[in-house]
């Protein structure tokens, strides 16, 4: 019984389609209806099909279902077909049933909009191209659903187009997006190339067979270059370094999409896409260690940049690049299970933070400026609350979600099979974000809630709380934060409560299997005693309660002078993260100018001069000339006529003589 | 089955051509019966070539629906038509784009309009005999005869530099076409030289075995003439003008069929007459071509004019047509296929789009509009829809013609030199179409 897969995506659609044509005709509630229970059908369809997969034993947890043949061209066969296996189950609970929550967020917070109805059907249109982006069972459509979701995000950042700068970052994140969707396409290209097929159920089969039987040697230079373009395409739609500076822009559109495509879902894609590629990254460890490296860097680099923002938007914006730093650091030191169930937890307190901004900014009539604000725990104490616990998740306090997972890839950073030592450095590296990330997050719940409120007499009267079609979201994603993480409580902790299972990696074990079980016959296990991990878990977990100490002492005891004198004092390095490290700018001017001066000189230069006024226009000009002097001893006149004739008998006769 | 449908789809707008003859065009119900009578013809021709579609059998190879009749038997010259797959979706683009076409010059031509429908009529007639052709001498008179009244729709009904773009359209056209002209008459006389046979009649031609020398002459003949028409950098200067200066319904035909002769040419002509030649020629023809998606679509993204911009873009697309003949197996043709008939529904669209704003404000400049989408939501609607198809986004059909093309191209494994090439260019076909949708839809005026 698996026929009924096609109806996750397909309701979603059926939304879209509604909305989008007759969206004016059936009016707010109409639009609301549909829009939200196609997501929340979709939201049970899936939980069914998940509730089933479940159910059935541990080694034939999957469901297929092949739609239609798409493309058969000679051996090249893509069929449109869906799938669900442990790691698809989760990315599809963690897409609906966040874009649920986030549907009915949305009722809220648009209701005072007029193009409610285009909202909604853009929103359905985006997690129908999620879905099949999930759920599909081979590169092809889960490319369709990568460009899908792509178009999607770049209709909703976009969605107030009526000013410029909305309509430019929509602009961007589509073309940043491009350019890493065709890093995919090639990394696609090169897979149908090597393995002569695109679906799962062929590639990764074949990749393990080819590597037993040495036909495919580990770390061969054409897997490197395929998953390596793969990750181009992650960098793009994932928002790492250097394609990742697209994302903090997006945040021009309207907030619930902010929370639900550029934090929960969306972004997440390219965690989602190395993951299912595991067994190749895993054959690939060179690609492995330049990914640890970059996503190493971005969850630092933009940590310290999350710092000095004062838009709160912008502030979760660049934690949100800093935590998909995390998740691709899991994935990449080969613990994929690990970077997913990151994946998850974030989508919880991650959506929840913006949902909570978008409540913040919803009583402040709008102003997203963290200055203005102060104090507003007494006013909207849901939201607070909420956001606290969000905000606890995400420094990695236990016991919220945070931790465990946080937790989980630093550990497993620590213990990196390929490369141990650089594991260690990342390792490191991780932990010090994660202080970063503690001290900046509750810089933002001081700055926004606590203290003296600082916006004018006019937003302080219109303080007040959300209703509850968005309060009701933030509760449940609040609950998601506090609770998720039990899904994957460590080894030596469940041992100390008496055997509770890690669940999550449990669940996943299928999927990975033939990656562990590559890792530990190539680099073998490292064995290290629990007092180990029980002492690198103190230590994180005492650098965030510093990081928060530290906001604490700057921006409530000393918020009157102590920021402005620390801005000062480092006044180099405070401009330089101030302005984001001049990294917009340095691509406008080494990538972008370039590129624009070499269209233009290839149009007026190649093209209107090279070829038209020299070559075409040039060719004519010479045969013009030329016409017109030969023209001259045509001139009409019998008097030339005879003196050429006279010319021309004197040049014989001397010819003929001499 | 027997009656010869290719004749009757060929010529039957010439029967149009002869009743609009006999209508006066001095009053407003003239013109409007003659633009009638028009498209009454033309959206008749198209549902007789639907006969097409449901008689075709794809399972057969070579040639179906063959009429042959000697014509002047004294140089073996014989009317001989014939269509396999490829020129079987080209005649369907090409009957279902003419209608489409004269509709829109309903309002927007109002000066000559008997002379103007009758050089679509015409025009539609050429291009149809072209595509179905299959002797040399009667493809090449459709061929020229083609050339005339798309140069009179340019020159007559075009914008303010319309000579000059007519000029050059016809200069840069009829050059390659006389070489053509002169290698086909070589070519019958070397095989007539061979087998003692005087034809022109491809297939046979087909088995003519030259010495390499003519091959590549002949072939660079050929090529020269059809990468004229596609247009392959660096012939393609003549395309932007051209385009920019035409009418709507000009824009449309010479973008959504006339190009695709060119691409037309080389699969049914040039490569299969000539292999050797062809084989010489392949690595400049690939470079060039790639050269032409690059340039093309770099070039396209700084364009401050729109039909400019649609122009380069098609140097862009039909750089992947080429592209696809050339990686030389039947899976990069058949992509080359859907992209060309692709190319002509997308590129048609985007042009009567441009023709409809245009009529209103008589501008083509991309800055000079902004916030379309308020006082039109369902033009904006669809105008991206199109922009989409032509960025080649997946589920649209610019993507899967695309696909084919590049994922044969890196099968052959040619080096990782073009492979980087090949990803690159889409990029910048993104940038291109994007720059162009965002400014319409989003920009305020």
């Amino acid at each position: 019984m698996e026929g009924y897969l096609f109806l996750i995506p397909l309701i979603p659609f059926i939304g879209f389609l509604i909305n989008g044509l007759l969206g004016q005709k059936i009016g707010r509630s109409g639009v609301y209806c549909i829009g939200c229970s196609s997501i929340g059908l979709a939201f049970l369809f899936s939980i069914l099909a998940v509730y089933q997969l479940a159910c059935s034993p541990a080694e034939d947890r999957l469901l297929v279902q092949v739609l239609w043949s798409w493309i058969a061209v000679g051996n090249l066969n893509i069929d449109v077909s869906l799938m669900i296996d442990p790691l698809s189950a989760v990315m599809i609970l963690v897409v609906t049933g966040v874009s649920f929550v986030i549907h009915i967020y949305s009722i809220g917070y648009m209701a005072h909009d007029e193009s409610y109805w285009r909202f909604f059907s853009y929103l359905n249109m985006f997690v129908f191209f999620m879905i099949m982006l999930v759920l599909g069972s081979n590169y092809v459509v889960m490319f369709v659903g990568w460009e899908g979701v792509g178009l999607a995000s770049y209709l909703l950042i976009g969605f107030w187009y009526k000013e410029n700068v909305n309509a430019d970052a929509g602009k961007k994140a589509f073309i940043v997006n491009r350019i890493g969707d065709f890093g995919f396409l090639l990394g696609m290209f090169l897979m149908f190339v090597t393995f002569g097929s695109l679906s799962y159920f062929d590639v990764f089969p074949k990749a393990v067979h080819m590597y037993e039987y040495g036909m495919l040697a580990m770390n061969s230079p054409v897997m490197i270059a395929i998953c390596l373009l793969l990750f181009l395409g992650a960098t793009g739609k994932s928002a790492q370094i250097p394609l990742f500076v697209w994302l903090p822009d997006a945040m021009a559109g309207p907030t619930p999409v902010s929370a639900l495509i550029h934090a929960a879902t969306m972004v997440t894609a390219g965690v989602y896409m190395v993951a299912r590629t595991n067994v190749l990254f895993t054959l690939a460890p060179t690609a492995l260690l330049v990914l640890v490296l970059m996503s190493a860097a971005t969850a630092f680099i933009a940590a310290t940049i999350g710092i000095l923002q004062n838009d709160i938007k912008r502030v979760l914006a660049y934690s949100t690049v800093s935590q998909l730093g995390y998740m691709f650091i899991g994935v990449s030191v080969a613990a994929y299970g690990a970077g997913i169930f990151h994946l998850m937890t974030h989508a919880f307190f991650k959506a929840c933070l913006f949902l909570c901004a978008g409540s913040v900014i919803h009583a402040m009539g709008g102003d997203q400026d963290m200055r203005s604000m102060g104090g507003l725990w007494k006013k909207i104490p849901i939201t607070y609350i909420t956001m606290l616990f969000a905000t606890i998740a995400i420094s990695g306090i236990p016991p919220f979600a945070g931790f465990f997972s946080k937790d989980e890839i630093l550990w497993k950073a620590f213990t990196f099979p390929y490369y141990p030592v650089v594991g260690k450095i990342v390792w490191f590296i991780g932990v010090l974000a994660a202080g970063i990330t503690a001290f900046y997050m509750f810089r933002l719940i001081f700055m926004t809630f606590h203290g003296k409120f600082r916006g004018t007499e006019e937003q302080g009267h219109h303080l007040h709380e959300s209703p509850l079609s968005m309060t009701g979201p933030l509760m449940i994603l609040a609950f998601g934060s506090l609770f998720g993480g039990w899904l994957g409580i460590p080894h030596i902790i469940g041992g100390y409560f008496g055997h509770v299972p890690n669940v999550i990696e449990n669940f996943f074990e299928p999927v990975f299997e033939h990656s562990h079980g590559i890792i530990a016959a190539y680099a073998g296990v490292q064995h290290y005693t629990s007092a180990v991990e029980w002492v690198l878990m103190g230590g994180s977990v005492a650098v965030a309660i510093g990081g928060i100490s530290l906001a604490y002492h700057i921006y409530i005891r000393r918020f009157d002078v102590l920021p402005d004198r620390l801005a000062e004092t480092y006044s180099m390095y405070h401009k330089l993260v101030y302005n984001k490290y001049f990294v917009d700018e340095i691509y406008y001017h080494v990538v972008v100018l370039p590129f624009y001066y070499l269209s233009m000189f290839f149009w007026k230069f190649v093209d209107a001069f090279i070829i038209d006024d020299v070559g075409a226009n040039g060719q004519a000009w010479w045969v013009q000339r030329g016409s017109g002097a030969l023209r001259l001893v045509h001139n009409g006149y019998v008097q030339t006529y005879g003196a050429f004739m006279l010319l021309g008998l004197v040049v014989m006769v001397w010819f003929f003589i001499v | 089955m027997n009656a010869p449908i290719l004749t009757y789809v060929t010529f039957l707008p010439l029967l149009g051509v002869l009743a609009i003859l006999f209508i006066p065009q001095q009053s407003e119900s003239g013109k409007n019966a003659i633009r009638w009578v028009s498209m009454v013809i033309s959206t008749f021709v198209f549902i007789v070539s639907l006969r097409l579609y449901f008689d075709f059998d794809p399972d057969v190879a070579g040639f179906q629906f063959i009429e042959k009749y000697t014509w002047i038997p004294s140089y073996g010259i014989t009317y001989f038509m014939g269509l396999d797959g490829l020129a079987f979706w080209l005649v369907l683009l090409t009957t279902f784009l003419t209608p489409i076409t004269i509709l829109s010059t309903w309002t927007a031509i109002t000066k000559r309009v008997k002379e103007f429908q009758i050089a679509m009529l015409v025009l539609e007639t050429a291009m149809l005999g072209t595509f179905v052709s299959l002797d040399l001498f009667l493809f090449y008179v459709f061929w020229e005869i083609m050339l005339i009244p798309m140069w009179l729709i340019i020159g007559v009904w075009g914008g303010e530099r319309r000579i000059y773009a007519a000029i050059k359209f016809f200069l840069f056209t009829a050059v390659g076409s006389f070489l053509m002209l002169v290698c086909i008459i070589g070519l019958v006389y070397f095989h007539n030289q061979e087998t003692g046979e005087l034809t022109f009649n491809l297939l046979s031609l087909y088995n003519t075995n030259l010495a390499r020398m003519y091959e590549i002459l002949f072939f660079g003949a050929f090529a020269l003439a059809f990468a004229i028409k596609v247009p392959m950098f660096p012939f393609h200067t003549w395309l932007p003008d051209a385009h920019v200066e035409a009418p709507t319904a000009g824009s449309v035909i010479l973008a959504g069929i006339l190009l695709k002769m060119g691409t037309y040419g080389f699969f049914r002509f040039a490569m299969p007459l000539f292999p050797d030649g062809s084989a010489f020629f392949t690595p400049l023809i690939v470079v060039l071509s790639i050269i032409g998606i690059i340039y093309g679509a770099m070039v396209a993204m700084v364009q401050p004019d729109i039909k400019k911009l649609v122009a380069y873009s098609s140097v862009s697309h039909l750089g992947y047509c080429m592209i696809g003949l050339y990686v030389l197996n039947r899976h990069g043709v058949e992509g080359s296929i859907l992209q060309m008939i692709n190319h002509g529904i997308s590129t048609g669209a985007l042009f009567l789009l441009v023709g409809v704003v245009y009529e209103r404000r008589h501008t083509r400049l991309i800055a000079e509009y902004g916030g379309i989408c308020r006082p039109m939501p369902i033009y904006a609607s669809i105008f991206f829809l199109i922009t989409l198809s032509s960025v080649g986004f997946p589920t649209t059909n610019g993507f899967i013609g695309e696909f084919l093309i590049l994922a044969w191209w890196v099968q052959r494994g040619s080096g990782a030199l073009r492979l980087v090439h090949n990803g690159y260019v889409q990029t910048y076909g993104a940038f291109m179409l994007l720059g162009l949708v965002v400014m319409v839809w989003f920009f305020i005026v």
